[in-house]
């Protein structure tokens, strides 16, 4: 720290001051991210607020609220927040019961665990875009071998509007179970072992057990990977944009893709993408608490 | 009593283990599928059904990397006999090469899109790691007013919906002439993993004990000596590790580059899946694709293996 040093010593004064450095090393850092991340999204909040179009040579006229009650009142945009609030249900949900379960299951002596594990983390260090190309051979109707395992014939996922939104979220499931289970690994390996010994003695059932030791001092990591889930897939995109076209698959990031680059509304885009945006920093607040307070621990 | 409980135990941890290698083994079943349709005969990669057993062979690799057309009629015993082994296998299909008019073989679309995920992953990582670890060193070190609403500055840029950044930047760079360029997706990687960078390497250089600086301080060395002689090495393990976490995320990203470019700049990720649509489907071209470009990822995730944890809770946890 500065105060380590005395400001009149011999060592504090040769070279640049430490003031000089640490302004030197952080501001080039912080200057690149307002430049190329906080300046464009100034420049979408004044776009959503009139009724411009990137594909014309029309100027923008401001249209003040329009955009934003326009989409508020657009049912196509509340059904896109439903399916996308529907997804994040059932792939979060699905993430945390089979990467927890598969965590308690590999948390004991087994030989090869270490690489075992690694094996179970490749999905998640994957391209969610190359995932999603050849989960479309597995699911294929006519020859995956999904449907010849499952005995179903000739069984459309991707096409099928009832049961697409599941398929892109199994195949989540499959990419980033490995992420919670290795949060969750972490949090099982550092339940010191003696707190289970004295449950044995006071012979506590394996429920007591579970829903006193285990689950509350797994819970800090549990819910950093939980909530990071959360926000990774509110925002997903690639997944669901190339292995479904459905309006049922349409999730609320696929409609902003749309609105912007295909039917260059760019006006009514910037101001969902505000509303969007909002939410996924709401969200990062409370995952900066969380991993903050797992940071102390 | 005891002897009872450990029996139990003792069965408990088997069926554990079983169900952990049923569980590995299905894991795998879709990596397995898509690598082995890669060395599939063109045949027998959509059969109903499906097949498992098969002798495999690499044309599905010759056809990723070249353009071919249809052949009409046979090809002349001559030329197949003088033709590399890769070339037959071509013409055993009914195809030919396209060759330019110095014979040539031309090149398919997928061997530009390699190098651009290449020469645009590698660049993005260098940058952001190499200000990650002053912005890190600078955090770590230094008091700064306000350091926790900066780092969750910081961190929050990383959190941004790539649409969203997308849509303003995608009218900046076509302002510009960035649309479609190498240097505009290499911005837009290095912002997206300098947040990541940051946090990472503060958490490594976090751990170096201040007492070696101090130390060096003391012997005559300025604080920069000092950082660049004395906590760079000391870092080296947690920059390496930073860096090929940042290379994959470079690597894998696909909305970006959708938005972005077209054609001069595509990455693989935006290329691969389009093939998917263009006229009859030839699975095992895609596949050999995808596993060239899943093999760099896996290795890395091998080397990774101790810093996995640490890196997707972005050095909060160490352990």
């Amino acid at each position: 720290m500065l105060s380590t040093l005395d400001p009149g010593s011999p060592a504090a004064r040769r070279g640049l001051s430490d003031i000089t450095i640490r302004n030197l090393f952080i501001i080039p850092t912080i200057a690149f991210l307002i430049v190329f991340n906080i300046f464009p999204l100034i420049y979408s909040l004044g776009y959503s607020f009139t009724d411009f179009r990137a594909s014309s040579n029309a100027p923008a006229s401001f249209v003040g609220l329009q955009n934003y009650r326009d989409l508020l009142n657009d049912e196509h945009v509340w059904n896109n927040f439903s399916v996308t609030a529907k997804y994040v249900l059932i792939s979060v949900g699905g993430q945390v019961l089979v990467g927890f379960g598969v965590a308690l299951l590999l948390n004991r002596k087994i030989p090869f665990k270490g690489f075992i594990t690694t094996l179970l983390l490749l999905p998640m260090m994957m391209s969610m875009a190359i995932v999603g190309l050849f989960w479309q051979l597995l699911y294929s109707p006519s020859w995956g071998i999904i449907d010849y395992v499952l005995g179903l014939e000739d069984f459309a996922w991707l096409s099928n509007p009832d049961v697409a939104l599941y398929a892109v979220a199994i195949t989540d499931i499959w990419m980033w179970s490995p992420f919670v289970m290795l949060l969750c690994l972490a949090g099982l390996s550092a339940i010191p072992q003696h707190l289970y010994e004295a449950a044995a003695i006071d012979r506590a059932s394996r429920w007591y057990t579970f829903t006193r030791i285990t689950l509350p001092l797994v819970s800090p990591l549990l819910m950093i990977a939980l909530i990071f889930r959360t926000m990774e897939a509110f925002k997903t995109f690639d997944l669901a944009f190339i292995m479904s076209n459905l309006d049922s698959t349409e999730l609320i990031a696929i409609k902003l893709y749309r609105l912007a680059f295909q039917q260059w509304q760019t006006g009514p885009s910037c101001a969902l993408a505000y509303m969007v945006l909002i939410m996924v920093l709401a969200i990062t607040n409370i995952y900066v608490k969380y991993l903050n307070q797992a940071k102390e621990r | 009593m005891a002897a009872v409980q450990s029996v139990r135990h003792r069965a408990l941890n088997r069926t554990a283990i079983a169900l952990v290698l049923v569980v590995t083994v299905i894991y795998l079943i879709p990596i397995y599928w898509i690598t082995t349709t890669a060395f599939k005969p063109r045949s027998l990669a959509t059969t109903v059904p499906p097949t498992v057993l098969f002798k495999p062979e690499v044309t599905s690799f010759v056809k990723l990397f070249t353009k071919r057309v249809q052949m009409i009629g046979e090809v002349d015993p001559e030329i197949y006999k003088k033709a590399p082994w890769w070339e037959q296998r071509i013409y055993d299909l009914g195809e030919r090469f396209i060759k330019d008019a110095d014979g040539n073989i031309e090149p398919s679309g997928y061997l530009s899109r390699f190098m651009n995920s290449l020469i645009i992953a590698i660049s993005s990582t260098f940058l952001a790691v190499a200000m990650g670890a002053l912005t890190a060193y600078g955090f770590s070190r230094f008091r700064m007013p306000g350091e926790q609403d900066w780092l969750f500055f910081i961190l929050s840029t990383r959190m941004l919906p790539p649409v969203v950044v997308a849509i303003p930047m995608f009218l900046m760079y076509r302002a510009v002439g960035l649309v479609d360029s190498h240097l505009g997706l290499i911005i837009l990687y290095t912002a997206f993993n300098l947040s990541f960078s940051v946090w990472l390497m503060k958490g490594f250089i976090d751990e170096i004990p201040k007492e070696y600086e101090e130390a060096a301080l003391v012997d005559g060395y300025t604080r920069m000596e000092a950082f660049f002689k004395i906590v760079l090495p000391q870092a080296a393990t947690g920059i390496a590790a930073t860096a090929v976490f940042c290379f994959i995320t470079a690597w894998n990203e696909y909305a970006f580059a959708l938005m972005m470019t077209n054609r001069r700049a595509q990455t693989a990720p935006p290329f691969i899946p389009s093939q998917l649509g263009s006229g009859v489907t030839d699975w095992t071209a895609i596949a050999a694709g995808t596993v060239l470009f899943l093999l760099p990822v896996a290795i890395f995730t091998f080397l990774l293996r101790k810093h996995l944890l640490r890196g997707v809770t972005f050095g909060a946890i160490r352990k």
